[in-house]
């Protein structure tokens, strides 16, 4: 069978190139392996952070001590935290699919820089290893939460500078994959796809990219001054020596804000990809999504002071904080009205993506509606740090970018394998996930407005119900992930071929055979006047 | 089966290449930008602290490596235009001079370290948190900080000029593929021109 193929003839999945085996993974070059290796990477360690979060809901089980002390809750919601945040979400859509996608979808054969975007992965894999190296080693895990706050960060006894270093290797790795994309978007389109003939998960990349080039590097010294400060004590976030603890604060937000646009950004690309596919329809308002695109990039960038509303900072500041967060949620609802308007009289054809896409506009909302309940200043105060907060990010964060997630995975599945998934399971999965998803955080809300804190082990007995529904909730939606999980790992074996086009998309990676050839294209594809990414009749 | 999937030896595009040093560029000025910034709180938090400490360092020597350091980007800036020019051997004799006063950099660099470890000055030491104030400490602290750190980017610099040396002596790098020691260039003057705000930002405004 496997006769002396010309390269294209063989997908990039069974290639036999110059390693063999498991090297001629992690060593390839190719745009495509390395986001597969990604993939592979991401859901490892969504699984350990999924674990963290379910033991710490079990805690919250019932009030007291139910199966872990407090200092171990503390690591675990720090853990849980880094894990998720700088090693899933961050990297998530933009590593895996901007990847796999990106270069097909621009008509091109690979990125610019394809030895850097190995780099990248390893990288990655080098700051996973230094994250994790703070929990087997030394005195305990880290318990600082995620955001690592001065000057607990540096008085803490805990195994703090592993997790420092990785998180700035892992940052590292995130703007060596944006400068990649950057460059790739700049010089490889090919000919004729002019700006406005890009799809928009390429135009969303573009935006992302952007974020993680200017925004990273600002953590990445604020982590650096961290170690510093561990290790010998320099003074600038310690109050002792006359450094100020809220000056980390600012610092920290200035990247960790525009990282959220770094996480929902490609993920509503993706919706925007899926979207006008199953509906069969010209998307509406093409440009008013890129103009809301760079607008949230842009104004993303100037709203950090809003997760400091209680930590000290003169009342002008906190009106201009306040009134860019409102503005930044105008661009997020202009792409909702798109979206919906996209699927108003088109032929909708109902398929597990779609299921996954238009339960993102349903929790992207409540999650968006809910941000501005805390970029209010009034109601920020009396719910900071409450478990409201945290049914916010999560409704944002897993239920935006994590739903986009499933859906552009359940979307391009049958482009990255091959093969389609069983349908059947796959609307199954999605269902009790959605449900369960529910269950877990819209609890939150109530409890935070009742007052609960977030961030404790223990809470008093009128919270009881509210989290007890709470860790149902948890349940059913791991019951959902696994079911997810097991069919796509099963049809990635043994599932039905795919067709080159199953869902009859207009993009360009629907132009080349499943799994795509190792080159992508014989030819460089052009583009005429009128071919466009949402052209449907 | 020869694999085809790595052309990208094949495939060149110095306008790629060039476009990506200068996004890396502009990671470099915001990792320091964040360094300027909490300077430049400090600083108006503590005006007079930050003046008594700026005396205790030297300027000459200061001056002298500021001076150093625009010489050794002339002589890049030239190499580059010998390069175009077909003189292998001038261009390798330029970047010998410029890696020649890098290292000379260094070398006052650690002079001047040393003489503050002598005075008894470094991050936490007993002496500087003793016998010195809240502001002085912070002006030490980002002393050592952001010039160790400008060391670090001396070091990376010198390592690219290397790379560019044994390219263009291997004959990979000539007038037609001349991206490396472009980009070499363009790291060698952003670290030029980081040092030519931390110059009076510390040495010169007292």
């Amino acid at each position: 069978m496997q006769t002396a193929h010309s390269a294209n003839e063989a997908n990039y999945l069974t290639y036999k190139g110059k390693y063999k085996g498991l090297f001629g993974w992690i060593f390839s070059t190719d745009h495509k392996r390395i986001g597969l290796l990604y993939l592979y990477s991401i859901l490892t360690m969504f699984s350990v952070g999924v674990l963290l979060g379910l033991a710490m809901k079990f805690e919250l089980l019932a009030p007291g001590k139910t199966i872990m002390e407090a200092q171990t809750y503390n690591s675990a919601f720090t853990v849980h935290g880094v894990i998720m945040i700088f090693m899933v979400v961050i990297p998530g859509l933009p590593a895996v699919f901007g990847n796999i996608m990106l270069p097909i979808m621009i008509g091109a054969k690979d990125v610019a820089f394809p030895k850097l975007n190995l780099l990248s992965w390893w990288l990655y894999v080098l700051g996973v290893c230094l994250v994790l190296s703070a929990l087997l080693f030394g005195n305990g895990a880290p318990d600082t939460g995620w955001t690592f706050y001065a000057p607990y960060s540096f008085k803490s006894g805990t195994n703090l500078l592993p997790a420092v270093f990785g998180a700035f290797v892992l940052g590292f790795s995130s703007i060596l994959t944006g400068l990649n994309f950057l460059v790739t978007i700049h010089r490889l389109r090919c000919p004729g796809m002019k700006w406005t003939k890009m799809p928009l998960f390429v135009w969303t990349l573009y935006g992302t990219a952007w974020i993680q080039l200017l925004a990273t590097p600002v953590i990445g010294i604020t982590l650096v001054l961290v170690a510093l400060e561990r290790i010998f004590g320099i003074g600038v976030f310690d109050p002792a020596l006359g450094g100020d603890p809220v000056l980390y604060q600012h610092l920290f937000w200035i990247y960790s804000h525009p990282a959220v646009y770094v996480m929902i950004l490609p993920a509503m690309g993706a919706i925007s990809e899926i979207i006008p596919t199953f509906a069969q329809k010209q998307i509406f308002g093409y440009k008013a999504i890129i103009a809301s695109t760079m607008a949230i990039a842009f104004v993303g960038y100037l709203v950090w002071g809003h997760h400091m509303f209680t930590a000290g900072m003169s009342g002008t500041a906190q009106y201009y904080f306040s009134l860019l967060t409102f503005i930044v949620a105008i661009p997020s609802a202009i792409k909702v009205f798109n979206w919906i308007s996209t699927m108003y009289k088109g032929s909708i054809n109902v398929q597990t993506p779609l299921y996954w896409a238009a339960s993102f506009i349903f929790v992207f909302l409540i999650g968006g509606l809910s941000g501005l309940v805390l970029g209010a200043l009034a109601t920020d105060i009396y719910v900071h740090d409450t478990a409201f907060v945290v049914a916010h990010f999560h409704y944002i964060v897993f239920g935006g970018t994590g739903f986009a997630f499933f859906a552009a995975i359940h979307y391009w599945f049958p482009k990255i394998f091959g093969r389609m998934y069983d349908k059947g399971w796959a609307n199954t999965g999605w269902l009790v996930f959605f449900i369960g998803f529910l269950a877990l955080y819209t609890p939150m809300f109530y409890l935070g407005m009742m007052g609960m804190p977030r961030r404790y082990y223990d809470y008093l007995e009128e919270f009881h119900s509210g989290n007890i529904l709470s860790t149902f909730g948890s349940w059913i939606m791991v019951t959902g992930l696994v079911i997810i999980v097991i069919n796509l790992v099963r049809s990635a074996r043994k599932g039905e071929p795919a067709e080159m086009n199953p869902w009859n998309s207009k993009t360009l990676e629907w132009t080349v055979s499943s799994p795509p050839p190792v080159e992508n294209f014989d030819e460089i594809p052009v583009l005429d006047e009128n071919d466009g990414p949402y052209n449907y009749k | 089966m020869e694999n085809t999937a790595n052309n990208d030896h094949v495939h060149y595009d110095a306008e790629a290449s060039k476009i990506g040093m200068w996004l890396f560029i502009f990671t470099e000025l915001l990792l320091f930008g964040g360094l300027f910034l909490i300077y430049s709180v400090y600083r108006f938090m503590n005006p007079e602290a930050f003046h008594l400490a700026a005396e205790e360092l030297n300027t000459s020597i200061g001056a002298l490596n500021t001076v150093l350091l625009l010489i050794s980007s002339m002589t890049i800036a030239m190499s580059t235009t010998t390069l175009q020019l077909k003189k292998k051997g001038a261009t390798l004799g330029l970047l010998a001079i410029t890696i020649i006063i890098g290292i000379v950099f260094l070398v006052n660099k650690y002079f001047e370290w040393g003489v503050k470890f002598d005075h008894g000055i470094w991050p936490g030491s007993e002496h500087l948190l003793n016998d010195f104030s809240q502001g002085e400490i912070l002006f030490f602290g980002l002393y050592f900080v952001m010039t160790g750190l400008h060391a670090l980017h001396i070091i990376i610099g010198l390592a690219i000029i290397v790379a560019a040396i044994v390219r263009i002596q291997k004959g990979t790098v000539h007038e037609n593929r001349a991206a490396l020691l472009e980009n070499a260039g363009l790291y060698w003057h952003l670290v030029d021109l980081i040092w030519i705000f931390l110059f009076p930002l510390f040495y010169l405004i007292t």
